[in-house]
């Protein structure tokens, strides 16, 4: 079964094609972390044993020597996007793309569309602007305008399969690779202007080249999964959805840098990438993908996959390596970089799961092709976590340079309930919201850096006039409070003396100084703090002040939260104009405020009133009002 | 009060005999597959990590407070995660933190008397798009309508 050299590789991937071209039918059932959660994995073994049951030739696996004719392949892929309306199954090559995917639906999956060909009109994406069903990706406004390069492979190959991963091509990159010189494959990474995916945006190239020219008898390679971005999860998506891809890339570096060991780091919230990635690292040893004379090459590489502790600074790279060398993860200081003394002080080249993602594309297609994506100085593409209040959610990937407007808009399709938008908050903890008049920007790191916010990991929240930017930016210092790992006192004292004061105007207690005061203290931290989390801290609070000042003067000013979050400073009640009397407030509230009886005004008891908000957000009639 | 049970030290030795002797950088490795098998981790299987992989007591404790990962106490049948991620508050999981602490009687990071539900929150469980998400030990629950929660959980 071994792939020993490239010659049994590329006669193993003819086998496949082979197989490939005799599949009459593909049906991609997603098993993303949405759509598993709604219960796609009930739903692909309901339709496996259903199609058996109705005798169609189905397969799991894709068998190069099968004797089925027309066979059907059923497999479980990675996050196929669309995250709101799972569980998602795509049938190729008709493209029909079915939505809201039930066990009960099955049935009918079998016997009309993969025994007769019916396309079911239920089941297909219905268009809120018009109410037409439409039928696959291709019509779909949310797929359109995206283009997939990491994502690739990430909801189109089987998750756990080797076989689909090297029929959909992988591992011809690292085969091409292999037979470049290590210098050549650097040079390429390097001309095509990939920047690091996990938020700094550092040369890639130049990172792995630095890291050749560092002294020492020892290199490294470690993939940092850790993804603690609250409102993130791109890297989430591709560990689990294709992880033969993260680890060829890791291969390819391994092979440019001269390493023969590697590290996966993986945020424990994710037991399924654990679970994925293990199995893959495994599968490819066995295959002889990993291990000694890879391909048939000089190079030997190893990976393991570490699971991480939960804690967010550990997606620090220099903590993140201490973590791994099974210590308490606390960064330090980098004024000798981790390229040149990093894991075990040796030279260490450290990436992020959608950068090494990148990396076969860049080899397979050229350094050209990819820098002919994107802008200037941030080629190639970007995936994106597109959430909160906007009525498409899910992972997309787009060009750099697309402007929010086209992603929160075009592929969003928009704020839920036809509400304001207010802003939209991105690079998590350590990026900034931007308001109406950024919609125009440009999405890449240089822009956003500039407009006050930054690239971060590539989460994107989308926010109504219902948020309120005071209480975001408590809740994102209240995030780096607790996740502080206390080594630099700016960052311990300083991230805790700015949540004070932001509570104190979220209380209505604040006073006028107490803005400058905000700033002051803000840019203190962001100069002196010792690692990347403290040093941009202060960025959620700033770029709100910034781009909505006004909001925090009324708070300061006229004890007031214009969007209605702050606790102490609202007051909920029913407009009796506006109420139908329909009890779901009075069923909703926790504390049991809401009187009233049926088809009558209700009333909210300002005593027990908690004022947690849970009526206005269940009333369907928008009766109840903030002041 | 809750009572912590005897700790089962056969049942350490054995998760501890699965890494190497003396191998310190397992320390993180070994105290989540220590706390995987007894649900939390106690003084005394820390310590014995901490001997068997010749690490520094106070290394060993220090570690197994600084990760989130770790609890020290024990915890309840059914790990109730309430995610308090971005995508989540603004979405209104603060409700459902409301939700269970007067339903079940319990706030974040407390265990109810019987030992049946542990609350935690948690910071983005990379399921934004079904905001907000509570997972109850494996299971997750999308989109979480105000005072629903308890009620879900309780009947299984």
């Amino acid at each position: 079964m071994g792939i020993a050299n490239l010659k049994k590789l590329e006669a193993r991937r003819s086998a496949l094609h082979k197989a490939h071209e005799n599949v009459k039918t593909q049906v991609r059932v997603c098993s993303g972390t949405g759509c598993a959660a709604l219960g796609a994995f009930e739903v692909y073994d309901a339709l496996v044993e259903e199609s058996k049951k109705a005798g169609l030739p189905v397969q799991v696996e894709l068998a190069p020597c099968g004797k089925d004719k027309d066979p059907i392949f059923v497999s479980l892929t990675g996050c196929q996007g669309f995250c709101q309306i799972g569980p998602l199954v795509h049938i190729l090559p008709e493209d029909i793309l079915y939505t809201g995917v039930k066990v009960s639906s099955v049935k009918d999956i079998v016997g009309k569309t993969l025994a007769d060909g019916q396309v079911i009109d239920k089941l297909l994406y219905k268009n809120p602007e018009d109410k037409k069903r439409l039928k696959g990706r291709a019509d779909i406004p949310f797929y359109k305008g995206q283009e997939l390069v990491a994502l690739e492979g990430c909801g189109s190959v089987a998750a756990d399969s080797l076989d689909s991963y090297i029929a959909s091509g992988g591992f011809s990159s690292l085969a091409k690779a292999l037979k470049m010189d290590p210098d050549q494959v650097i040079a390429e990474v390097e001309k095509s202007g990939l920047r690091g995916r996990g938020g700094g945006g550092f040369p890639t190239g130049r990172k792995w080249r630095s890291c050749v020219n560092a002294t020492g008898d020892e290199r490294f390679v470690i993939c940092n999964g850790d993804e603690g971005d609250p409102g993130a999860f791109m890297d989430c998506c591709i560990m689990e959805g294709d992880p033969y891809r993260v680890i060829e890339g890791m291969i390819i570096c391994a092979h440019a840098v001269g390493s023969s060991t590697g590290f996966i780091y993986v945020r424990h919230e994710y037991p399924r990438a654990v679970e994925r990635l293990s199995l893959a690292v495994k599968t490819c040893e066995e295959n002889g993908l990993l291990g000694t004379k890879i391909l048939g090459s000089d190079l030997n590489f190893d990976i393991s996959v570490a699971r991480g502790g939960g804690a967010f600074v550990c997606g620090e790279s220099t903590a993140l390596m201490r973590s791994i060398e099974g210590s308490v993860g606390e960064p330090r200081a980098k004024y000798v970089r981790s390229v040149q003394r990093g894991f075990r002080d040796k030279p260490t080249v450290l990436n992020n799961v959608e950068t090494f993602a990148c990396v076969p594309s860049i080899i397979n297609e050229g350094s050209d092709w990819f820098a002919s994506r994107g802008t200037e100085k941030s080629s190639g593409t970007k995936a994106f976590c597109l959430v909160g209040k906007v009525v498409n959610t899910g992972l997309i990937e787009v060009p750099m340079g697309t402007k929010l407007r086209d992603v929160v808009f075009g592929i969003g399709g928009g704020i839920i309930d036809g509400r304001p938008f207010k802003a939209v908050q991105t690079g998590g903890p350590s990026g900034g919201c931007l308001g109406e008049n950024y919609l125009d920007l440009p999405v890449d790191f240089d822009a956003l850096a500039e407009a006050g916010s930054m690239m971060g990991s590539g989460g994107m929240i989308v926010m109504d006039d219902r948020t309120c930017m005071v209480d975001v930016a408590k809740y994102f210092l209240n995030f780096l409070m607790e996740e502080s790992c206390g080594k630099c006192v700016p960052c311990r004292e300083g991230v805790y003396q700015l949540h004070a004061l932001l509570d104190k105007l979220s209380r209505g207690e604040g006073e006028p100084q107490d803005l400058e005061k905000i700033q002051r203290l803000g840019k203190e931290i962001q100069v002196s703090s010792l690692c990347g989390l403290g040093k941009s801290a202060p960025n959620p609070v700033l770029s709100t002040l910034k781009n909505f000042r006004e909001e925090y003067e009324a708070h300061v000013n006229d004890k007031r939260c214009p969007a209605g979050v702050c606790r102490d400073i609202t007051t909920f009640t029913i407009d009796p104009d506006k109420c139908t009397g329909c009890l779901v407030c009075k069923k909703a509230c926790p504390p049991d405020a809401i009187s009233g009886e049926k088809k009558q005004v209700h009333v909210i008891d300002q005593d027990k009133c908690t004022q947690c908000g849970a009526c206005r957000l269940v009333c369907k009639f928008d009766a109840v009002v903030t002041s | 009060m809750n009572v912590a049970p005897a700790v089962d030290m056969d049942r350490v030795g054995a998760v501890l005999d699965r890494f190497e002797k003396g191998e310190r950088s397992h320390l993180v490795h070994a105290l989540q597959d220590l706390q995987s098998e007894i649900h939390y981790l106690p003084k005394e299987a820390i310590k014995a990590a901490a001997k068997y992989l010749d690490v520094p007591l106070h290394s060993a404790f220090s570690v197994a407070t600084f990760y989130k990962a770790f609890s020290l106490v024990p915890r309840g049948e059914t790990i109730i995660k309430v995610c308090l991620g971005t995508s989540c508050h603004i979405r209104g999981a603060s409700v459902v933190v409301e939700d269970l602490r007067i339903g079940l009687g319990v706030g974040p990071g407390e265990t109810t008397q019987d030992m049946k539900y542990t609350v935690e929150v948690v910071n983005c469980v990379g399921a934004c798009a079904l905001a907000p998400v509570v997972i109850a030990n494996t299971r997750y629950i999308a989109d979480v309508k105000p005072g629903t929660i308890v009620k879900i959980i309780e009947e299984g």
